[in-house]
């Protein structure tokens, strides 16, 4: 790796360092705007004046909004999340568990989304034109088309109320066995599965595409080589780079995805915490959820652009 | 019909295909029936017509009855003015602010194009439907307050886009003509940029709207969106989530709604000929 290219990925990571910033300071001003004294709400109606500025002052919630974000800040570097306004517990421990629940969730979608997004990307554009082609464009853009939660009625539909194979709705903590672990992931995977691989298979088929549309891999066409061999040894390993890049941009609409399927599915996650936390007011909890998926998204994106930058030929 | 695909024709002076004016067809029928709306629905969305909730579809209640036994039909029309409304001024907002904000920047440079361009990436770089959550559960769900935030998330997009476009032609040799003759940034924007990159710009007001309506719909499929006892279609899927199990009208049709809106903006901006949906240009 060159210098130059070194000095483009820590530009880039600069970068990410200061959007990280304002985006963390723009989501501490959004849920400062809140409507309600927090105080209050916590003491309930039957609260003396006196109570609520007492809870106020042990809460800092009197401090400038600049000290109270650095203060969360300085306790963010320390791995203190905050404690929940709603039930006292420390936001560390109530995000843990569910942390984990919704990465898994994500890496079952990712494993299974990737394969399958970029087998069905790369033959469209083989065989790009064809019917095949068509059928994978038209149904990739009319998920892209849709809500997410429309994708996970349809899944619900076809499943469990036609086909029957899978309940509708399900719970993380009643599996005990693999059947039922696998019956409980069908249906939220699936329906991501479906979100993330639409994004997916047009940004693979748009750079598979553009690379045959170069002058070499012409030349490997008139030299007669196979189809099959133009497109895997000369297309593909220049489509890699835009590809790769292509896999970590379609994660990132992961996030969004899982906030629809988490709370239509009823799935313990953090995205299903936020939603709720956004219902109860819960300052801390929100900020912490937000941030880890703002922080999440982020990571996906800058992994993305440096993969941009180090597959550019004219850089190496 | 003939006359409509007479008028796109001589409007944007090139050909047009079958798939392009089937879809401009539905997107002129959503926006009849969301400004006509009141007076075409067969009942009032509160009446409780039917005596069963979740009812099938039959004569009279054309797209069976709600969790409550009310009309869908009449709701699913009315919802139409809230969801076309809604996103169409969020998008006009969205869009105005940034493609002026775009076309400053690309034309003055300097530290307020960076700071403008480094600001709103950053607001880019939070996912949409997290911006919608936090913002909405700070100002509120009225009807406003969801257009501002709406607008407010995807006004970075748009102001990308258009100072992509912009500074392309700012750099030009009629910008520098302009200039020379001592043009007011104000009629650089507006007299010498703005009509070259009105075609792509009206192409990324379509797609931003589709984005909008996905947005709107997913925030009150949430229940975050338009409260009770409005309802757009987002929130028409929501209170009938319960017919689900047995396939109910009522959940299908509101569905069916915002597909039939979405991938109609999506074809028709595919079927617009290349000159003027070039996105790199």
């Amino acid at each position: 790796m060159t210098s130059g290219v070194l000095n483009l990925v820590l530009k880039r990571l600069a970068i990410a360092v200061i959007t990280l910033l304002i985006v963390l300071f723009a989501v501490f001003f959004a849920t400062s705007m809140l409507p309600g004294d927090t105080a209050s709400i916590l003491l309930g109606q039957a609260a003396t004046p006196e109570a609520v500025a007492g809870l106020r002052q042990a809460m800092h919630l009197n401090d400038p909004a600049i000290l109270r974000f650095l203060r969360w800040l300085l306790g963010l570097l320390h791995g203190d999340l905050g404690t929940s306004y709603a039930n006292e517990m420390p936001v560390a421990a109530l995000i843990g568990g569910r942390f984990i629940n919704t990465m898994e969730l994500a890496g079952i979608t990712t494993l299974l989304s990737v394969p399958l997004a970029l087998t069905l990307g790369i033959t469209a554009a083989m065989l790009r034109g064809s019917l095949y082609d068509r059928t994978v464009t038209i149904l990739s853009i009319g998920v892209i088309s849709v809500p997410e939660f429309m994708v996970a009625t349809l899944a619900v539909l076809l499943f469990a109320v036609y086909l029957k194979w899978l309940p509708a709705l399900s719970s993380v903590n009643e599996a005990h066995t693999l059947t039922d672990l696998v019956r409980i992931y069908a249906m939220p995977v699936i329906t991501l599965t479906f979100v993330i691989s639409a994004q997916m298979i047009r940004m693979t088929r748009a750079a598979v595409i553009e690379t045959l549309s170069t002058p070499y891999v012409e030349m490997a066409l008139l030299k007669g080589a196979s189809r099959g061999r133009m497109v895997l040894k000369h297309a593909l390993p220049n489509a890699l780079g835009p590809i790769v890049n292509a896999v970590a941009l379609s994660l990132s609409y992961l996030v969004g995805g899982v906030i629809i399927v988490e709370t239509i599915f009823n799935y313990p996650g953090i995205a299903k915490l936020m939603v709720d936390a956004v219902a109860t007011r819960d300052l801390p909890l929100i900020q912490s959820c937000a941030m880890i998926f703002c922080l999440g998204y982020l990571l996906l994106i800058t992994v993305a652009d440096i993969i941009a930058i180090m597959s550019n030929p004219r850089l190496r | 019909m003939a006359r409509v695909a007479a008028s796109r024709r001589s409007f944007l002076g090139h050909s047009y295909n079958l798939v392009g004016v089937v879809a401009a067809l539905v997107i002129l029928a959503w926006t009849l029936i969301a400004i006509f709306a009141p007076y075409i629905i067969p009942h009032s969305i509160g009446d409780i017509v039917d005596d069963d909730y979740f009812g099938p579809m039959r004569q009279g209640l054309w797209l069976g009855s709600d969790y409550l036994g009310r009309d869908m039909l009449s709701r699913v029309l009315m919802g139409a003015r809230y969801t076309v409304g809604i996103s169409l001024a969020a998008v006009a907002i969205a869009c105005f602010s940034g493609v002026v904000l775009g076309m400053i920047a690309a034309v003055t440079r300097g530290w307020l194009d960076s700071c403008l361009s480094r600001f709103l990436d950053a607001m880019n770089s939070i996912p949409s439907k997290l911006f919608g959550l936090v913002v909405v559960a700070a100002v509120g769900s009225s009807i406003p307050a969801l257009i501002l935030t709406l607008a407010v998330i995807y006004i970075p997009g748009a102001y990308r886009f258009a100072r992509a476009l912009a500074v392309n032609i700012n750099s030009m040799d009629f910008m520098t003509v302009a200039r020379v003759r001592g043009e007011s940034t104000a009629y650089l924007i507006g007299s010498e940029i703005l009509p070259n990159i009105m075609r792509p710009v009206l192409a990324d007001f379509g797609l931003r709207f589709v984005f909008i309506v996905l947005l709107l719909s997913g925030l009150s499929f949430l229940g975050l969106g338009l409260q009770p006892p409005l309802a757009d279609w987002g929130a028409l899927v929501r209170e009938n989530i319960g017919g689900l199990p047995f396939a109910a009208p009522a959940v299908i049709i509101p569905s069916l709604a915002i597909a039939s809106l979405t991938i109609s903006v999506n074809l028709l901006i595919d079927n617009l000929p290349q000159k003027i949906r070039d996105r790199d240009a």
